[in-house]
C-alpha cells in the first residue's frame, strides 16, 4: 500500500509547533501519548494488522512443520514425551558441549519395511483413482447446473453445499449402514433379487472409494461449475454453427475451457485424500493400508512419536509438489480474474 | 452458455444429488425408529431423542465443542480477513510468497500433519493441552478457509468507494470502518459460519490437539461409531444435520434477498 501513498501528493497536515519550530518538546500528557500512539498506529497500522495473521501462521503452521522434521530424527524412549532430545548440553569432563545426535533409525525404518512403502502407494493410488470418479461424477453434475435455467441455479448450487456443511464423520458413518452385509443396499439388492446373497462391499476398498466420492464430490463441483459460469456461450454456438457435433463441440470446447477448474477440483480432493484418516478407518478393511492410518496408528497405538513424525515428513515431501501446483494455479486463476 | 435442462443434464443432476442425499435421508429416517437394529423399521419413536437427552457425556461434549467453535470462528474470522486485506491489497512486500503459501496450504493440508504438528509444538512449549490448544489449532486451518472467502469478496471490492471516504476526509481507519466493512460484512459472515462448521466437524486434528477435560462431540461420536452404528448416534447426527440445514439455508436465503435488492438499485 505504501508505493500507492508516494503517487499520492501528502496529505495537508497541520504541522506541530515542535517539529517547525525545533523547540524542546512540551512534557508529554497522557493525552499526548494517546494521540501520538494513535498517529503512529495509523501510520504503520495497516502493516502492523497484515503481520498479525502473518505471526500466527508462522507460529502455528511453519514452526510446527520444523519440530515434526526435528522428532522425526529423534529416538523414542519410554518418557513423556516418548521423544530423546536432540540438542544436549552435556558436561563432561568439566566441559561444556553441545551434543547433537541426529538418528536416521525413523527413516531406515520406513525404507526397510515394506509396509509403510506399500501404505504411501496405496494411498496414492487409491486417492488418484477416487479423485478421477470423482470427476466423473461432478464434471457432468457442474455442467447441468451451469446450463441450468437461471431461476434454478442458485438453488441447485445450494444443494451441492449443503452437504459439505454437514459433518464429515455423520456422512461417513451414514454409509456403514448402507453397505454393510445387512445394510440397505443388500437388503435392496436381495429384495429385487439381483443377488442371491449379500455382498461383502464394507470394510473393503471399495467402500473407501465410495466414501472419499461421496465426501469430497463438492470440492469438485464448485471450480468445475465456476470455470463453466464464466465460459463465452458463443464459442459452442459458433462451433455448433460450422457443423461441429454437440458431443464433440462439448469435449473440445467446453472441457478444455473448464480445464483449470478441474485442475483446482481434482488437487481439493487428492491432496487431502492421500492423507484421509476417517473414511479408511471406518470404511476399509484389513486390506486397506493408507498412510494417514498408518500415522495415526504409530501415533496413538504404539506412541512412537519419531516414526510418526518421520512417517508425516514423507507423506509431506510426497504432497509438495501438488500443493505447490495447486498454489500456483490458484495464484494464475486469481490473476485472471483481477484483468476480468 | 444456452440455458435449459437436457435429458443428459436432468439425468447427471438427478443421480449426483440422490447419491448426496439419499445417504443423509436414511440416516435421519432411522433416527426415529423404534428398533435397536437400525436397518429393521419397527415403527415411528422419538425415544432415542430422549435418551440423548440423559446421555451428560453427549452433552457435555456437545457444549466443549460449541464454545470451541465459537471463540475458533471468531479468532479465525478477524485473522483471516487481514490475511486477506493484506494479500489483496499490499502487493510485492518481502515474504508476500511464503505469507499467502501459509494462508492456503492449510486448505489442502492432510489433518493427520496438521494435527501432529501442532500437537508436538504445543509438547515442545510445554503447553498443557486442553480448550485452548483445541482453539489455537482450529483457528490456525479456519483462518484459511475465511481468508479465502474474504479475499474473493475484496477483489471483486470497488476501491473507489474507499478512495471517495478518504478524498471527503475520513482517515484510513474510519474508511476501513464505515466503508470497507459494511460492504464486505456478507463475505466475513459466511467466512465465520464456514469457520465455526469446520469446527464442530473436525475429529481428526482434536484428537491430537486435546487433553483432558477437552473431549469434542465428533471424537465421542467417532469412539461410539467404531463400535457399530446405534439409534443415538442417527439421533443425535439428525439434530446436528437439522441445525446446520437450516442455518445454511437461512444465510442464503438472505444472501438471495440481498443479491435481489443489489440488482434493483
Amino acid at each position: 500500500m505504501s508505493d500507492e501513498r508516494v503517487s499520492r501528493p501528502p496529505r495537508p497536515q497541520a504541522p506541530s509547533g515542535a517539529e517547525v519550530f525545533g523547540s524542546p518538546l512540551p512534557p508529554l500528557s497522557p493525552w499526548a501519548v494517546a494521540a501520538r500512539t494513535a498517529r503512529w498506529l495509523e501510520r504503520h497500522g495497516r502493516r502492523l494488522a497484515v503481520m498479525v495473521p502473518f505471526l500466527w501462521l508462522l507460529l502455528f503452521f511453519l514452526v510446527p512443520f520444523l519440530i515434526v522434521l526435528k522428532i522425526s530424527f529423534s529416538e523414542p524412549v519410554l518418557a513423556q514425551p516418548p521423544f530423546a532430545p536432540l540438542l544436549e548440553l552435556a558436561d563432561e569432563a568439566g566441559s561444556l558441549y553441545l551434543r547433537v545426535q541426529l538418528n536416521l533409525s525413523n527413516y531406515l525404518m520406513l525404507l526397510q519395511d515394506d509396509t509403510y512403502f506399500r501404505a504411501y502407494l496405496n494411498s496414492i493410488q487409491i486417492a488418484g483413482l477416487a479423485t478421477l470418479i470423482t470427476l466423473a461424477v461432478g464434471l457432468p453434475m457442474a455442467y447441468g447446473i451451469a446450463r441450468a435455467p437461471a431461476r434454478f441455479r442458485l438453488t441447485l448450487l445450494m444443494l451441492v453445499i449443503l452437504p459439505f456443511w454437514t459433518s464429515f464423520l455423520i456422512r461417513v458413518y451414514a454409509w456403514i449402514g448402507i453397505l454393510k452385509n445387512e445394510g440397505f443396499l443388500n437388503a435392496l439388492l436381495l429384495w429385487l433379487g439381483v443377488i442371491g446373497e449379500p455382498l461383502v462391499i464394507l470394510n473393503t476398498n471399495i467402500a473407501v472409494y465410495i466414501g472419499i466420492v461421496y465426501s469430497y464430490l463438492p470440492f469438485m463441483v464448485l471450480p468445475i461449475y465456476a470455470s463453466f459460469e464464466k465460459m463465452d456461450a458463443s464459442l459452442v454456438e459458433a462451433a455448433i454453427d460450422l457443423g461441429c457435433r454437440p458431443a464433440a463441440a462439448f469435449w473440445r470446447i467446453t472441457v478444455p475451457i473448464a480445464f483449470p477448474g478441474i485442475l483446482a477440483g481434482a488437487m481439493l480432493v487428492f491432496i487431502p485424500a492421500v492423507g484421509e484418516f476417517v473414511i479408511p478407518d471406518l470404511l476399509g478393511g484389513s486390506e486397506t493400508l493408507m498412510i494417514g492410518r498408518t500415522l495415526w496408528v504409530e501415533f496413538f497405538n504404539n506412541r512412537d512419536w519419531p516414526l510418526a513424525s518421520a512417517v508425516a515428513t514423507i507423506l509431506l515431501l510426497v504432497l509438495v509438489l501438488p500443493i505447490v501446483w495447486f498454489q500456483r494455479t490458484q495464484g494464475t486463476a486469481r490473476g485472471a480474474n483481477v484483468k476480468r | 452458455m444456452k440455458q435449459g435442462f437436457t435429458p443428459v443434464t436432468v439425468m447427471a443432476l438427478t443421480f449426483g444429488f440422490a447419491f448426496l442425499y439419499l445417504p443423509i435421508l436414511l440416516l435421519v429416517i432411522f433416527s426415529f425408529n423404534d428398533s435397536r437394529l437400525v436397518t429393521v423399521w419397527a415403527g415411528f419413536s422419538t425415544r432415542w431423542y430422549g435418551e440423548l437427552l440423559r446421555n451428560e457425556m453427549l452433552l457435555d461434549a456437545a457444549w466443549v465443542t460449541l464454545r470451541i467453535g465459537i471463540v475458533s470462528a471468531s479468532l479465525a474470522l478477524v485473522l483471516g480477513t487481514l490475511a486477506a486485506i493484506g494479500l489483496v491489497r499490499f502487493s510485492g512486500f518481502r515474504g508476500r510468497t511464503l505469507f499467502s503459501g501459509m494462508t492456503f496450504a492449510p486448505l489442502v493440508m492432510p489433518e493427520v500433519i496438521t494435527g501432529l504438528s501442532l500437537l508436538l509444538l504445543f509438547v515442545s512449549l510445554n503447553w498443557e493441552r486442553g480448550f485452548w490448544t483445541v482453539v489455537i489449532a482450529h483457528t490456525t486451518f479456519a483462518t484459511a478457509y475465511v481468508a479465502v472467502v474474504v479475499q474473493s469478496r475484496l477483489l471483486t471490492f470497488d476501491t473507489m468507494l474507499e478512495e471517495a471516504a478518504m478524498d471527503l476526509g475520513a482517515t484510513p481507519l474510519k474508511t476501513f470502518f464505515v466503508i470497507t466493512l459494511p460492504v464486505i460484512a456478507p463475505a466475513l459472515a459466511s467466512g465465520w459460519l464456514l469457520a465455526f462448521t469446520l469446527s464442530l466437524d473436525d475429529l481428526v486434528i482434536a484428537s491430537f490437539t486435546t487433553g483432558p477435560g477437552a473431549t469434542t462431540l465428533p471424537m465421542r461420536i467417532y469412539s461410539q461409531v467404531r463400535l457399530g452404528v446405534t439409534p443415538e448416534i442417527n439421533a443425535i447426527s439428525t439434530v446436528l444435520i437439522s441445525l446446520v440445514t437450516i442455518g445454511v439455508v437461512t444465510a442464503s436465503l438472505l444472501q438471495k434477498r440481498q443479491l435481489a435488492r443489489r440488482s434493483q438499485t
